[in-house]
């Protein structure tokens, strides 16, 4: 299978603190894969540089077949080459409406003149009734984000992320503050999007990765730790001293 | 040296001793009763060549219309009035030596002109005089109006010169003197050549005065000509129409004729509606105006116009040059290497001079913006109302000033008093409007605008519009001059020295007391500081108060070298702005260098722009504007995630 | 996946979605029309001329104070920069308005001599009527194209959307945002104003330009006609400028535009170029400031550098603070009452408080009990004026909450009369 997305021997630091240490992962054009490690291992760090919201000290990132180095490239010029990302923190235009958080990330033209010409238009309408069903917001679509619950927002970003409709999703702790039967739903959800796309999970619940059923990757201090099948990463003795503590 | 000195003139006056004074004023009384401008000097020179050492004190109450001449017969006396006539005096023993009646003697009034020549035949004894202010009076006048014939008198003194100051002055005079009247020429050069190492205004000012030249325009340059530079017509030193104008001065071009002088001879030659053939109405264009007068023109008598190709032939085939009135070319190149030499040591002075101003505006624009700095940094709030801050320290210290009389006790008064009023608004402040308004920024910046505003009216309907002086202690005036060029005043040294205090104090603050360290947890990550204990809110508020209170410190320095206004604030405040944001958030040193940065490129600018402060300001924001380009952050900036926020 | 209607989506035209935009433009036609009827220039005589051009500035100062409420209110940017391209906006218009004129007056008093004028001698005549103030005899460069209107008409919107585009593209290009953004456009502006104040600006220094209530080619027509003119041109401005920002500030582009104003991190994610949108935003909304502007001085009838300073911009901020941040009529509403309000008290139309020892005279505290009304109005109604406007009774709206917890059910259609 050819990769989509090959991180090359990056590192970053701040103020001295290596938070990313020579780290190197390749990720296929379909398919789940999921990151864990413990707080702090980088992980987030590792979405914000190649998303080029960080710049790394060193390596490159490459993209697509062509291998194009996103390092130094605008947040948004990524974001529109397919790169999608859910934040950690949920993040949505609480002032706006979700059907208006929605359609801003509908997979679009970006470029300043469509966006200001753009109008929209039956299909962009059913698609964001689609997607809201999906996220079972369907019935809140003319409320303001702000007002939705945690869970809410949650799923209102990942319906965004979706909007987006991206070639790499990558999606910081989606399980946060849902109930056993969302995380159920946000499975089926992750699964089914990777099939025509790669999806990277962060997630710290193991049993969430578990039901994802893909290879997990365990990062540690800014490096990778483990790689492999859930079972097999759990059975790694460096993997079971970071976790239980040395 | 008095003894030498006497010694000298005793023994002139030995050599002499077959004349008296009286003899020797006698051989021409006329020349001394009745003298003019242009005859006296040869009295004088005779007078000094005898040598009498009475001779310099005949001169002075000569010149002082002291001196009286008996009618009866032609005597010269020193006469001091009493009663109806005079008290007579010997000139040469200066005894007294009888009384006149009234009518019996004639005062000598020499006018002005002679008083002047008589004046300056005085310097060379005056040169000599044993009261050293004498002598520096007599240098003073040869600097003022200095003359060929001083430069003899003024050597011969310098031999017995034992003031090191005076000599020192006289050698200098000495050279300036020599520089540009002495006859050898190669003696003359050295004079100049020495003048290269002097700074001051006056060697510069013999310097270009040798090198004084005037545009010239001839059919080739003559030989003798002591060329200073080519000038080319149609450059901006010499412009086509001004070099035309020179050949015509010099008789070697026609004049030409002006379109006024064209108008005006339409105007004369115009009949019945009509300019020889042209109908009046046609002439609303110079092609026009020019066809008719070249056609008017031979039938009346009136000059050719000349066409622009025989101006360009005029000026193609003369030469034009800027001719030095001094004709020895040794000298004029001396001159010049010597005040390349000069400009540049005087410049190596200025730049000097305007580091020392670039510091002392620095001082201002740190004590001005540190506060803000302060407050920006730990609370994220930019404070309009810290010009204004500024102006309550100075009506602080402008009524401190009104009820203490004494400048130096006032002084000490209000520094803390201004710093206290303006912590206390400060807290005010804080407390009242900007807790209320906490992670609204650009509403803060509107409400504290709004303050801003209404402080300023307020002041404004307390103290009126004009300007209130804050007048500083007389040891505070006055100036440290090293030299014509570099000198700084008192206050500006005072105000440096205050912004090192307050820069040392705020380092001494925040890294070294609890109050500092909680400040700097706030700064950080408030959140965790509140989870640890620290009332953000009351470090808010003492952060607050201190930003305020150093404005109100910084208020009173500016308005001891500024005036206070109403709106001195807003003088300040943007620079301030400027000050931080180059500067850098939330860091002492970040201000310091961004004061440092703009006063230092202020006072470049204008030392390059040296006419126009507000072109200076306008570059320095356009720079600024620029330089935020490169370091969004400033130049000290904060790293990390709080830089995120 | 469903294509069940639902009612967030419905497709309904621009206006709909906003009749606030429908009120604004009804109020400001109204108004209009009142004025004029009442105006000397139509005959009723009851406002006076002077006061008509009072109105017709302030709906400039409107159309102005709604562009900086798209800039700041919708898209973040408090630019304290806004009054500076008004004010180049009046000077650019002012330059053909004084050349124009003095041309006309120089043509009329050589008129009378021997020869017809030529090109030159007129030139030169107009130049040294015009720069004589500052020194010069002849046209400076800035002043090549006032000969021509639509020429300089051209630079009321060129020049300011030149500079608010390269300045814009410099300061957001190296991302400054919020506070630092605010303080350089003030430094933008600040370092205008004292440019204009120079001499050798060649727009006149402080002397600025003067006479530009006379319009040429209009002397017929009389103050009272042409106050009347340009008040209809200003509405007819602001009408228009209103429509544009609405028409901006809705639907997918107006999302984006307030997206950043809240998290431009976050739209940067979706893929939006933030830079271009700003600038966008920045450069018209300096243009239509620009042609506020330029309509706003030949009522006034002098411009000069002071109009430029920092305090003017800072001033149309807090105009459209007070009025409402983020709702069109509420800038309006804001430039209106505080500019008029301000004339009113400033003009001694207010009657003094005599207090025994102390009579407050209005003219003194005019702008302390403004400031402190506009500190009074950040801090207890952020909305502004505007937002009394959300307390009126309104007809009763969709429901548009969750009515119980299980997800899916159609109650919420149900649920709606
Ligand atoms: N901008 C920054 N400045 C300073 N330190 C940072 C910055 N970003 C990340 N770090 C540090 O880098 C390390 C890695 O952070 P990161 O957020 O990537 O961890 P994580 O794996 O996502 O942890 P968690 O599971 O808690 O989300 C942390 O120690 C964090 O403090
Ligand atoms: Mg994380």
């Amino acid at each position: 299978m050819t990769t989509l997305l090959e991180v090359d021997s990056i590192s970053v630091s701040f103020d001295g603190f290596k938070a990313i240490n020579n780290l190197s992962l390749t990720i296929p054009e379909t398919g789940l894969r999921a990151i864990i490690g413990p707080n702090g291992a980088g992980k987030t760090t590792f979405m914000d540089i190649v998303t080029g919201k960080t710049r790394p000290d060193s390596g490159r990132v490459l993209w697509g077949q062509g291998g194009m180095d996103l390092v130094g490239m605008s947040e948004s010029r990524i974001a529109r080459l397919g790169l999608g990302r859910k934040f950690q923190r949920p993040t949505v235009f609480e002032a706006q409406t979700v059907a208006e958080n929605l359609d801003m990330a509908l997979r679009n033209a970006r470029n300043p003149l469509a966006v200001l010409l753009a109008r929209r238009t039956d299909g962009d309408r059913a698609r964001i009734a689609a997607l809201a069903e999906e996220i079972g917001l369907l019935h809140h679509l003319g409320r303001r984000a702000g007002e939705l619950s945690h869970g809410q927002k949650q799923w209102l970003e990942i319906g965004m992320l979706l909007a987006q409709d991206p070639r790499l999703m990558l999606v910081d702790e989606p399980a946060a503050g849902m109930t056993v039967a969302e995380r159920e739903h946000t499975t089926d959800l992750l699964r089914r999007a990777a099939r025509t796309r790669a999806v990277v999970v962060v997630e710290h619940d193991m049993e969430f990765v578990r039901r994802l059923e893909c290879r997990v990757t365990v990062l540690h201090e800014g490096r990778v730790l483990a790689e492999g099948s859930l079972d097999h990463v759990t059975g790694n003795q460096d993997v079971i001293d970071v976790y239980l503590g040395r | 040296m008095r003894i030498v000195l006497a010694l000298i003139a005793a023994l002139w006056a030995s050599m002499a001793s077959a004349q008296t004074l009286q003899d020797l004023l006698q051989a021409d009384p006329e020349a001394i009763s009745d003298p003019s401008r242009r005859t006296v000097g040869e009295v004088l020179d005779r007078l000094v060549a005898s040598g009498l050492p009475e001779v310099p004190t005949f001169l002075e109450r000569w010149q002082a219309k002291e001196v009286v001449q008996r009618q009866s017969d032609g005597l010269f006396f020193y006469g001091t009035k009493e009663g109806g006539g005079h008290v007579l005096f010997d000139v040469s023993s200066g005894e007294e030596v009888g009384h006149s009646g009234p009518r019996e003697v004639d005062e000598l009034r020499p006018n002005a002109g002679v008083r002047g020549v008589i004046g300056s035949a005085l310097i060379q004894f005056q040169l000599s005089d044993p009261d050293i202010a004498r002598r520096q009076a007599a240098l003073d006048a040869i600097a003022k109006d200095p003359a060929p014939e001083q430069l003899e008198p003024l050597r011969a003194s310098l031999e017995g010169e034992d003031d090191p100051g005076v000599l020192a002055r006289k050698e200098r005079l000495e050279n300036l003197l020599a520089a540009r009247f002495e006859a050898d020429p190669e003696a003359r050069i050295a004079a100049i050549e020495a003048l290269g190492s002097d700074i001051t205004v006056e060697a510069r000012a013999v310097l270009n005065q040798i090198l004084s030249s005037e545009p010239r325009a001839a059919d080739a340059i003559p030989a003798e000509a002591n060329v200073a530079w080519k000038l080319t017509p149609g450059s901006d030193e010499l412009p086509r129409e001004a070099a035309y104008v020179m050949l015509v001065e010099a008789g070697l071009a026609p004049p030409r004729v002006t379109e006024n002088a064209i108008r005006d001879a339409l105007v004369a030659a115009l009949a019945g509606g009509k300019v020889g053939d042209a109908p009046v109405a046609t002439l609303g264009s110079d092609e026009a105006r020019h066809a008719a007068y070249d056609a008017i023109a031979p039938a009346r008598g009136l000059p050719p116009r000349i066409s622009e190709e025989e101006v360009d032939a005029a000026l193609g085939s003369h030469a034009f040059w800027q001719d030095y009135a001094e004709k020895d070319a040794a000298i004029t190149g001396a001159a010049e290497r010597a005040l390349a030499s000069a400009v540049t040591r005087v410049s190596l002075y200025q730049a000097a001079d305007i580091a020392l101003d670039a510091i002392s505006l620095a001082s201002i624009y740190f004590l001005a913006a540190i506060g803000l700095a302060i407050t920006f940094g730990v609370m994220g709030v930019i404070n309009m109302a810290h010009g204004e801050f500024i102006m309550m320290g100075a009506y602080t210290g402008y009524v401190v000033q009104t009820l203490v009389p004494d400048y130096t006790l006032s002084l000490i008064l209000a520094l803390p008093l201004a710093f206290a009023v303006t912590f206390a608004a400060g807290v005010a402040m804080e407390r009242l409007v900007i807790r209320h308004l906490a992670h609204r920024p650009l509403e803060t910046l509107l409400a504290t605008f709004g303050i801003s505003i209404a402080l300023q009216q307020i002041a404004k309907n307390i103290f009126g519009t004009q300007a209130r002086p804050l007048t500083s202690p007389s040891w505070l005036d006055g100036a440290w001059i090293v030299n014509d060029v570099l000198g700084i005043a008192y206050i500006r040294i005072a105000i440096f020295v205050l912004a090192l205090l307050f820069l040392g104090l705020l380092l001494f603050i925040l890294n070294r007391t609890r109050l500092g360290l909680e400040v700097r947890a706030v700064t950080q990550n408030p959140g965790m500081a509140a989870s640890m204990g620290i009332d953000p809110d009351r470090i808010a508020m003492l952060t607050f108060g201190l930003g305020s209170g150093i404005a109100g410190i910084a208020g009173v320095a500016i308005g001891l070298y500024a005036k206070v206004t109403s709106e001195m604030g807003s003088d300040y405040i943007v620079q301030s702005f400027m000050t931080v944001v180059v500067g850098g958030v939330g860091n002492v040193w970040g201000t310091l260098a961004g004061a440092s940065l703009i006063g230092i490129l202020q006072k470049g600018i204008e030392w390059f722009n040296p006419s126009n402060t507000l072109a200076a300001q306008t570059y320095m924001i356009l720079f600024i504007i620029a330089f935020i380009q490169f370091r969004p952050r400033g130049i000290v900036a904060m790293k990390g995630r709080a830089a995120g926020a | 996946m469903t294509t069940a209607p639902v009612p967030a989506l419905r497709r309904r035209p621009i206006l709909a979605d906003n009749p606030s935009v429908l009120w604004a433009l009804l109020v400001l036609a109204i108004v209009t029309l009142g004025v004029t009827v009442l105006a000397e220039g139509a005959g009723a005589g009851v406002i006076s001329t002077s006061f008509v051009k009072t109105l017709g500035k302030t709906l400039c100062l409107c159309l102005a104070a709604v562009a900086m409420d798209v800039v700041w209110g919708y898209c973040g940017i408090l630019s304290l920069g806004h009054m500076a391209f008004f004010g180049i906006g009046g000077y650019a218009v002012g330059q053909w308005l004084m050349t124009a004129r003095t041309y006309d007056i120089v043509a009329q008093s050589l008129a009378g001599q021997p020869l017809p004028p030529t090109p030159r001698e007129l030139d030169q005549a107009v130049a040294t009527q015009i720069f004589g103030v500052v020194g010069s005899d002849h046209f400076p460069w800035i002043w090549a194209f006032s000969h021509s209107l639509p020429l300089q008409l051209l630079m009321v919107v060129l020049v300011p959307g030149l500079l608010a585009g390269v300045f814009g593209w410099l300061a957001f290009r190296s991302r400054v945002t919020g506070v630092y953004l605010s303080i350089l456009t003030q430094g933008m502006t600040l370092a205008l104003s004292l440019w204009l104040f120079q001499n050798d600006s060649g727009l006149r220094g402080n002397n600025g330009l003067s006479g530009l209530q006379n319009i040429p080619g209009l002397e017929g027509w009389g103050q009272d006609r042409i106050s009347i003119a340009f008040f209809w041109a200003s509405a007819l401005a602001l009408g228009l400028g209103y429509l544009l920002f609405a028409w901006l500030t809705s639907g997918r582009r107006g999302s984006v535009i307030r997206a950043i104003r809240d998290d431009e991190a976050r739209v940067r994610f979706l893929g939006y170029g933030v830079e271009g949108t700003k600038l966008l935003v920045f450069t018209l909304t300096a243009v239509v400031a620009a042609i506020a502007g330029a309509l706003y001085y030949p009522q006034a009838g002098i411009i000069n550098p002071g109009e430029v300073a920092p305090l003017a911009s800072i001033y149309l901020a807090v105009w459209v603070a007070i009025g409402g941040r983020g709702r069109l009529y509420g800038a309006a509403l804001g430039a209106a009452l505080v500019s008029l309000m301000s004339s009113w008290f400033t003009g001694g139309g207010v009657p003094d408080i005599p207090l025994g020892i102390y009579t407050v005279q209005w003219t003194d505290w005019w702008t302390v009990l403004l400031g402190l009304a506009f500190v009074a109005v950040t801090l207890l109604a952020p909305k502004g004026l505007g937002g009394l406007f959300d307390l009126m009774p309104r007809a009763p709206s969709r429901r548009q909450g969750d009515w119980g917890p299980d997800d899916g059910a159609w109650r919420n259609e149900e649920g709606e009369p």
